[in-house]
């Protein structure tokens, strides 16, 4: 009987190492974090070019992290893409007059989409719509428009 | 040219014949109504020489595995002045894919090839035979407790084998090439997603853990009952699993790299 004893013994300790290694992946490695009261509003926001934001990207207001990019989508209508911001609860205090703009971690980083926080006393809430947006900075097009200016300076002199 | 062809459909015939018997020999073991009490103590002494025994190997080669992709991916990744994503590189690639697989054809050689023989030897033996004269199922008493407990050991190991080879990655990045510490773990978490990466490795194990024991298992079963029949069986597991590891593995990643 001792035997057995110590055989469930080794068992339980194996399926104990298991939980712990699954708990050491699930919050030490993937940073898996409960949060059960954190609940976050939707708002929409119009960009004429998004760059290479993708979906999950992270939206920050000074360099914080306050939402992620919910969906990305193209507006028939006038051509622009629709960003939807799943932004926290507790940042419920942006003005309806912020600027929403893709800025790019790094030079070849990830793009994100910043908030400049703007003056008005209402702020956003759920379903909002942005429309003060300044599109991501594609890198193909400034190097063509500095090309054109130097060429028009060349001729001018 | 017609004793070519006769021979083709003998071989898919015969080949055919294989997979739907090995196919309702797993059913039979599936559907077995489970006996709580009398299974458990059987499920436990499995569970022990299936999975306790195996986690030697499966510790010793995740450190060294996770030491030399970290080792691998500093060499290149300095290159690029990149090197604080060394946690990324590891964590991701050990999570979504050398977990999994490199657990699994380990599991194949370390206990499913064990497990061949030893039902194989049973009934070479003719021990299953005398237990169904007694009145006993072979299935329910033999094959049974030796399935479930590959089913269960299979992820178990695979997590484990993850999280010591990321603290080996660890150990060689930070502790020997002079990684930043926190930067590795937090561009780690950043990148690594629970459901996406954690959740889809343990998916794959589970599916891999079934493969290789039911492979195992119906080798052993199956085995010509003479000592030739017996080295058979347990060489064709181990090459029969390893092959359907890694066929899998790249139909597993395309499924969920597609948006599943």
């Amino acid at each position: 009987m001792a035997t057995e004893k110590s055989l469930e013994i080794t068992v339980g300790l194996f399926l104990l190492v298991g939980i712990v290694a699954l708990m050491l992946l699930a919050f030490k490695v993937s940073g898996l974090t409960f949060s059960v009261g954190s609940r976050y509003y939707t708002v929409t926001a119009s960009f004429a070019n998004i760059g290479n934001l993708k979906p999950r990207a992270a939206v920050r207001i000074a360099g914080v992290k306050i939402g992620e990019v919910e969906t990305i989508r193209l507006n028939p209508d006038n051509y622009m893409a629709d960003v939807v911001l799943e932004i926290d609860d507790s940042a419920d205090k942006i003005p309806v007059d912020s600027n929403a703009s893709i800025l790019t971690a790094g030079l070849l980083g990830e793009n994100y989409v910043s908030f400049t926080p703007g003056f008005e006393d209402t702020f956003l809430k759920e379903n909002d719509h942005i429309t003060n947006t300044s599109q991501a900075m594609i890198l193909e097009n400034l190097i063509g428009q500095l090309v054109f200016n130097m060429n028009k300076k060349d001729k001018e002199e | 040219m017609t004793t070519w062809l006769q021979q083709l459909g003998h071989s898919g015939i015969e080949t055919c014949q294989k997979l739907g018997r090995s196919f309702l020999f797993l059913l039979h073991v599936l559907i077995r109504p489970p006996r709580l009490f009398k299974t458990f103590p059987l499920l436990i002494r499995e569970l022990y020489s299936v999975g306790v025994l195996s986690l030697v190997i499966i510790i010793v080669s995740g450190i060294f595995i996770g030491m030399v992709v970290s080792l691998q991916g500093h060499h290149i990744l300095i290159k690029f002045s990149a090197e604080q994503e060394l946690g990324q590189l590891v964590a991701l690639s050990v999570v979504r894919e050398l977990g999994p697989v490199v657990t699994a054809l380990l599991f194949a050689g370390r206990a499913g090839s064990a497990l061949t023989a030893e039902i194989g030897l049973m009934k070479t033996t003719e021990q299953l035979d005398s237990m169904e004269m007694m009145g006993v199922d072979p299935l329910w008493k033999i094959i049974s407790p030796r399935f479930w407990a590959g089913f269960i050991t299979m992820p178990i190991l695979a997590v484990i084998f993850s999280a010591v080879a990321i603290g080996g990655g660890y150990v060689v990045g930070v502790d020997w090439l002079g990684v930043d510490g926190g930067s590795f773990w937090s561009n780690m978490q950043s990148a690594v997603d629970f459901r996406l990466d954690v959740v889809n490795g343990i998916i794959k194990s589970v599916v891999f853990g079934i493969v290789v024991t039911w492979i195992a298992i119906y080798q052993g079963y199956d085995t010509v009952p003479t000592a030739e029949g017996v080295s058979r069986a347990t060489t064709r597991t181990v090459v029969y699993s390893s092959l359907a590891i890694l066929g899998l593995d790249f139909i597993l990643t395309a499924t969920m790299l597609g948006g599943w």
